[in-house]
């Protein structure tokens, strides 16, 4: 499989949103995420930084304190502070899940029928997990709330909006209740973010969800 | 300045690698200017950028200070951040600037481009307590000399941009520049603005493609 295989892509809403840095984070790291593994919207990234750039250079200048450029250059010549080396790609996960993970691998826990998931991170702003869907599992059916990023970085899977394989991205508004299958092979390894917790229909009963962190 | 850069740069011939190394500077500061606009085709921010970049010439990062920090603080005022809160957001973006020149590539970025998304990275990392992600870096294969036609295309390119962003109604060039200020997002648009998120996210669009489709017909 090459990265021209990719059908979805980010739409440029998204991208604005990403590129003007207000994308809730969970749904940055998937955007990151597809466009460090796909040509065609690192190109569109750019595209979008250089719109950004040139409103910032379109901006009415505003006053700036009298010594402030000096302050600046005052500590031009002062060491940076030290910063902690960026994460490579590892196995099948980009640069952004590894940073995610901190250069660690994956703790998966078990959600039943041989279908994992590892939260990458969890909070006000809503979550992004890593999801394992063996060949052919079904994960289960859920509704969720507001919009559901899901990026695939290994294998494929396949619901009523069509086929998703690696690079990938299915984007979902709350109103959809999809049951995403995997494809028969090797497991699927998804990427997903939501800005809220997903309502799994089956397999956890709703009590439960909280301790599960579903 | 911008225009009148540009309005130079059309040599019939391109300069030749040669021409544009910055092989006539003198270490410690001062520019002597053996490249000019005319020379290379190159706007003055990247000048002042690739002088900073190879040579560390303070010159050079005074000038691009004088021309950024007002309109970085223009911008991050915009977010609703207070004067003095900004000025420390400008100097820390700037300062960022100096220390990562050697990742300026002016054939994958304009300087404004690569300033911005800067700007905007130590925004959202300074207000919150981890850092915004990012798309894993390209591998740049060793580049030894600037590839001066690259760089002058890319430049117009963007100018044109710049032009065709300008040329927007006004509406649409207002929610082009909210969405890129960072004044816009999806959870903005639904919960306050009380208009339908699909008029603006087609206004949006409508921006964007005909941006888009200006740039498709340079190519």
């Amino acid at each position: 499989m090459t990265m021209s295989d990719i059908k979805h892509h980010i739409s440029d809403s998204l991208m604005a949103a990403y590129v003007s840095g207000h994308l809730p984070h969970p749904y940055a790291i998937v955007v990151a995420s597809h466009i460090s593994m796909c040509d065609e919207c690192r190109s569109n990234h750019d595209s979008h930084l250089a719109a950004g750039g040139s409103i910032l250079t379109s901006l009415s200048a505003a006053t700036v304190s009298d010594n402030l450029k000096n302050r600046v250059f005052d500590l031009l010549d002062e060491a940076p502070p030290a910063e902690p080396k960026p994460q490579k790609r590892q196995g099948v996960y980009p640069a952004p899940v590894m940073e995610a993970l901190k250069g660690k691998q994956p703790k998966w826990r078990s959600l039943g029928m041989g279908v994992k998931q590892s939260i990458l991170w969890d909070n006000t702003e809503g979550s992004v997990r890593l999801l394992y869907i063996p060949g052919g599992k079904a994960v289960p059916e859920h509704g969720h709330n507001g919009l559901e990023m899901t990026l695939v970085l290994q294998g494929a899977f396949a619901d009523d909006d069509g086929r998703y394989g690696v690079g990938d991205v299915e984007i979902t508004d709350e109103d959809v209740d999809h049951t995403p299958i995997a494809e028969p092979g090797p497991a699927c390894i998804c990427l997903a973010a939501t800005d809220s917790p997903l309502r799994f229909k089956s397999v956890v009963p709703k009590l439960l969800q909280p301790i599960f962190r579903i | 300045m911008m225009q009148h850069a540009l309005e130079l740069a059309r040599p019939d011939a391109p300069p030749s690698v040669a021409e544009i190394k910055p092989n006539g500077r003198t270490r410690g500061g001062i520019i002597k200017p053996v490249t000019t606009q005319a020379e290379t085709g190159y706007s003055d921010q990247t000048l002042w950028m690739i002088a900073i970049r190879d040579d560390r010439d303070k010159g050079a990062f005074g000038r691009l200070f004088d021309f950024y920090a007002p309109r970085l603080k223009a911008m991050i005022l915009r977010n609703g951040i207070s004067g003095n809160h900004a000025e420390d957001i400008v100097q820390d973006v700037l300062l960022t600037v100096w220390r990562k020149a050697e990742q300026f590539d002016p054939h994958r970025a304009n300087v404004s481009a690569w300033i911005y998304q800067i700007a905007r990275n130590r925004q959202i990392d300074m207000a919150r307590k981890y850092n915004r992600p990012v798309p894993e870096e390209l591998k740049i294969e060793d580049r030894t000399d600037d590839d001066a036609d690259q760089i002058v295309g890319l430049e117009q390119e963007t100018d044109k941009l710049r032009t065709a962003i300008s040329n927007l109604p006004d509406d649409q060039r207002e929610m082009v520049e909210k969405a890129y200020l960072g004044e816009l997002s999806h959870a903005d648009i639904r919960q306050e603005t009380g208009l339908p998120l699909g008029t603006i996210k087609s206004r949006i669009r409508l921006g964007l493609e005909r941006l888009r489709h200006e740039l498709k017909e340079l190519r």
